[in-house]
């Protein structure tokens, strides 16, 4: 069986799977029994400036029959008082010592403030910190969690102040809720952080009831932005993970990431590792079934593992990275078209009538006589020679492998936009490009 | 050609005799398990688990199938339930662990018994091997017939260390998984897979062997550190009327059996058949008989619909089959012409008061009798105990219950120390059903490992539900979380 531990910049795991600081990490008892379920380590619910709640805290979306693909919360960090919350951490760390216990941080922006409360909650033995600069609701509007993420010289600043005291690994949550996430991550690798961890909510209203016009989640009859997370945000995740963990300034300092958004199975889990986070957080997927989906998390991991041959997780953490690129630097060259097998087409049409309406109309429904039927139905047929390769009827079709999107030679050279802007700059002019295409004979429907 | 283009067989008279053999229910594709799976609500402390009598984990292999972990979907499976390929196909799911599904009443059960084929295929077709033969406790069990209760109570104890020794009357190890389980409820090769398998951890298989012929129990007893006796039960009893002896009169699990180890072509069926009995195996023969080509099979039982002991589901596949039923019916005469049967002569009954098992007793209808035209006559009548065994057992102290081998039924140890019993030969009460009996084999093996070493169990090597209750964190000292009554900030007025 394959080894998951691993060893995040000094703080150790037996597995990649943490709780995120959120309500399932509230206390010792829920962060103790997620341990015995199988959690390799604990983000604490965030620990600081006192704070009273609100009710109701949490707003779903449901799709088609589906519970739950989409959470968000106005719950604030923390409403237990400090001293019971590092009681229990230290109780923690002292029944798990071979768990990663990290305590998630957040205080107002001062000096004293943050470098008291880092002395005393290291005191308790946690393994490492993480700096609370993502919350979007109710403390953001105190000036805490992603006022400060979402400022790069703050983070950098507060990341400092922390890093003069602290002994154990410093790790900074990013904040999703803003323009470029590199800004903020590079600042927490020139405030010297050990680690950073994204991402953290997106702001968000999950949605208004049409008989009372009252906002979701509905707090006395307002309603306010509040933090999204669950399956759906994992595409946003996953890119902004990937644009941190390539960036250059974050590669040059070495440090790891501990990936989070949407994070629900094992496949979740290693599509995270692969674009380069070494441990994963998860929240939605708990509060959704419980501390016991980790089992599958690790099984179906280590089964995948084993699988492909991979001993330890470093084997293939960021094993995805270098295929991040860009739109400039992509292979124009590069074709594909639709094929559809009709023995396994049931002719439902949406192939068709998506590519008809929406996309290039180079699907046809034709008299193919494939079967012994009298009044045999009209079938999808692609025109190979007009279809752009969007793969949006593959996208659509309802049958598993039915529709594959097929790399095929049509001779048009293998350049990159880049490439070709530099050598024929002159492309950017509209008749100078349908010249070029001409030559080349790339024809466009 | 399309596949929804291809003619759909299921009028029997479509197909021919192999196609009308094949499971009846197909196999799930990849699409429809996943489907399936993400239907299932993966309740907390499962109804489904606790209704399973081997309490496999439901809810976590059928979320696994739902995330790509179809291996690890068949181990969780395999973990409780070493028979899980069989299971799959012959639970009575209805009565069991799709019975219990919360979505019975809203929406329909999730798919449980053939989701759980689905993975056992996954890892069989994959040749996946789950568990290996445990460190040598240098202690002997012999296993006396290889049905699921015997294979299960071998497998576990060789996962455990023990060498176990199965010995086996028949040619083929499984029981009634491979004897008497209809071959379109599961087929022949699954079963010997699933003994394959507990080969595969280390047991010897010896089959056509007898006890008490070819090997003295004595032997075995002296020879051994434990002797788990899981003989099941044996031929259908006599009906004690005249023309029984005739030919065309048979054994209903003779006849299923035929059907399991011989060419189909090759078995011989009549025209217009009487099943009499009214359990699963009557069903089992009557429909058998009409996917052979039978074109009359009805079943004759003496007390009506709602005291027939067939499960429910099986009564209307019955019918589904074209299978008639004559209920108040009891058998008097086998008819016969020249040495063969004939027809079967009757007669009605009525229901009268109940007997002490609740169930309201069949009186005759004074002349009343009347002759069903048959020219073959199928017992199914329930089965003989094999009483010359058990009596051989008294000899070590051993009790019966109603002639059923008498245990303690947390370990299922009999009076003996040394010889545990489990299987269709101790169900004194309850429903004889493989499940049962593959949770009668791992209670043994259970029992015999913490007699034979002292120790408790090994974690995790039987997991039953009792055991994987999670225990509040606040007794084990840890829990620092104070709950206190919420208090409202003002009292509420009157």
């Amino acid at each position: 069986m394959a080894d998951l531990s691993i060893n995040f910049n000094g703080i150790k795991s037996p597995n990649p799977f943490w709780l995120a600081s959120a309500p399932p990490s509230n206390s010792g008892y829920q962060v103790q029994k997620a341990f015995e379920a199988g959690w390799g380590g604990a983000v604490w619910k965030t620990v600081g400036a006192p704070v009273m709640n609100v009710c109701n805290r949490y707003g779903t979306i449901d799709y088609k029959g589906r519970k739950i693909i989409g959470l968000n919360n106005v719950e604030l960090i923390s409403d237990r008082p400090l001293d019971v919350n590092l009681k229990e951490m230290r109780e923690t760390k002292k029944n798990f010592p071979n768990h990663a216990v990290i305590a998630s941080v957040m205080v107002e922006s001062k000096k004293e403030a943050w470098q008291e409360i880092i002395k005393r909650i290291e005191d308790t033995g946690v393994d490492g910190f993480e700096l609370n600069f993502g919350c979007p609701h109710g403390m953001s509007e105190r000036g805490m969690g992603s006022a400060m993420g979402q400022v790069p010289e703050y983070t950098c600043m507060v990341t400092e102040w922390v890093m003069e005291v602290a002994t154990k690994p410093v790790i900074v949550k990013l904040t999703p809720n803003v323009t470029d996430i590199v800004h903020p991550a590079r600042a927490a690798v020139k405030a010297n952080a050990s680690a950073i961890s994204l991402i953290n909510t997106i702001n968000s209203i999950m949605g208004v009831d049409l008989d009372t016009f009252e906002i979701r989640p509905n707090v006395g009859g307002k309603g306010g932005h509040g933090g999204y997370a669950g399956p759906a945000v994992k595409p946003i995740a996953l890119h902004l993970l990937s644009s941190v963990a390539s960036d250059e300034e974050v590669r040059k300092a070495g440090i790891p990431i501990s990936g989070m958004g949407g994070v629900e199975t094992w496949q979740d889990a290693v599509e995270f590792m692969l674009l380069g986070s070494t441990s994963v957080q998860v929240c939605t997927a708990v509060m959704h079934f419980g501390f016991r989906v980790v089992e599958d998390m690790i099984d179906g991991m280590s089964n995948w593992m084993d699988e492909r041959g991979f001993k330890n997780c470093t084997d293939f953490i960021g094993a995805s990275l270098p295929r991040i690129s860009s739109f400039g630097d992509f292979d124009l060259g590069f074709q594909s078209v639709a094929r559809i097998d009709h023995n396994k087409c049931i002719q439902c049409n949406l192939c068709f009538i998506a590519c008809n309406d929406t996309a290039h109309q180079c699907i046809d429904l034709k008299d193919m006589k494939l079967t012994d039927e009298v009044k045999e139905r009209l079938w999808p047929v692609v025109r190979e020679e007009d279809c752009v390769g969007c793969a949006l009827c593959a996208s659509v079709c309802p049958v598993d492998d039915c529709i594959t999107m097929t790399e095929i030679d049509t001779g048009r050279p293998h350049i990159t936009w880049n490439q070709l802007i530099k050598e024929k700059p002159e492309v950017l002019q509209w008749d100078k490009m349908v010249e070029y295409r001409e030559k080349n004979h790339i024809h466009i429907h | 050609m399309a596949e929804h283009y291809k003619p759909v067989k299921y009028k029997a008279w479509e197909m021919n005799l192999e196609e009308r053999f094949q499971e009846v229910f197909p196999p799930l594709t990849e699409r429809e398990a996943v489907l399936e799976a993400n239907r299932c609500l993966y309740c907390y402390d499962a109804p489904c688990m606790v209704a399973c009598p081997t309490h496999i984990d439901i809810p976590t292999f059928i979320r696994k199938i739902s995330t790509g972990n179809v291996t690890g979907s068949a181990r969780t499976i395999m973990e409780a339930n070493l028979m899980g390929a069989s299971c799959a196909r012959v639970c009575p799911v209805q009565e069991l662990c799709e019975g219990a599904c919360v979505l019975e009443h809203d929406e329909k059960p999730i798919m449980i018994g053939r989701l759980q084929r689905y993975a056992m295929d996954y890892a069989d077709e994959k040749k996946i091997k789950f568990f290996n033969k445990g460190k040598s406790l240098g202690k002997k069990v012999a296993v006396v017939g290889a049905g699921p209760a015997g294979l299960t109570c071998a497998g576990e104890l060789a996962k455990m260390g023990f060498e176990v020794t199965c010995y086996e009357r028949k040619m083929w190890p499984g029981g009634l998984s491979t004897y008497g389980i209809v071959v379109f409820r599961e087929p022949v090769e699954v079963a010997r897979a699933e003994a394959k398998k507990i080969e595969d951890l280390g047991v010897t298989m010896k089959t056509g062997v007898t006890i008490g012929e070819d090997i003295q129990f004595d032997q075995l007893l002296k020879d051994n550190d434990a002797v788990f006796v899981s003989i099941g039960l044996g031929s259908v009893p006599n009906m004690d009327i005249p023309g029984e002896d005739l030919e065309g009169v048979v054994d209903g699990l003779e006849f299923i059996e035929e059907t399991k180890v011989k060419p189909l072509c090759d078995i011989k069926y009549g025209n217009r058949i009487c099943v009499i009995g009214a359990g699963n195996t009557a069903i089992d023969c009557a429909t058998i008989a009409r996917r052979l080509g039978s074109e009359r099979v009805t079943m004759i039982y003496r007390r009506s619909e709602a005291e027939m002991p067939a499960y429910h589901f099986e009564y209307q596949f019955a019918l589904g089959e074209g299978v008639s039923f004559s209920f108040l019916t009891q058998p008097v005469e086998v008819l016969s012409n020249n040495g063969k049967v004939d027809g079967l002569k009757c007669v009605r009954m009525d229901l009268g008061e109940p007997d002490e098992s609740g169930r309201r007793v069949a009186v005759p209808v004074p002349n009343s009798e009347f002759v069903v035209p048959c020219d073959m006559v199928i017992k199914a009548i329930g089965q003989l105990k094999h009483t010359p065994f058990i009596a051989k057992l008294g000899e070590y102290g051993i009790k019966t219950v109603k002639g059923y081998i008498a245990v303690d039924s947390k370990t299922n140890r009999t009076a003996h120390e040394k010889i545990f019993a489990g299987g269709d030969c101790i169900r004194s009460k309850g429903e004889a059903s493989t499940v049962m009996a593959t949770q009668d084999g791992k209670i043994a093996a259970r029992a015999i490992y913490e007699q034979l070493t002292g120790n408790k169990i090994p974690e995790g090597t039987l997991k039953r539900s009792t055991d994987m209750t999670i225990e509040p964190a606040m007794e084990k000292g840890y829990a620092l979380h104070e709950h206190k009554p919420r208090v409202h900030a003002t009292a509420p007025t009157k």
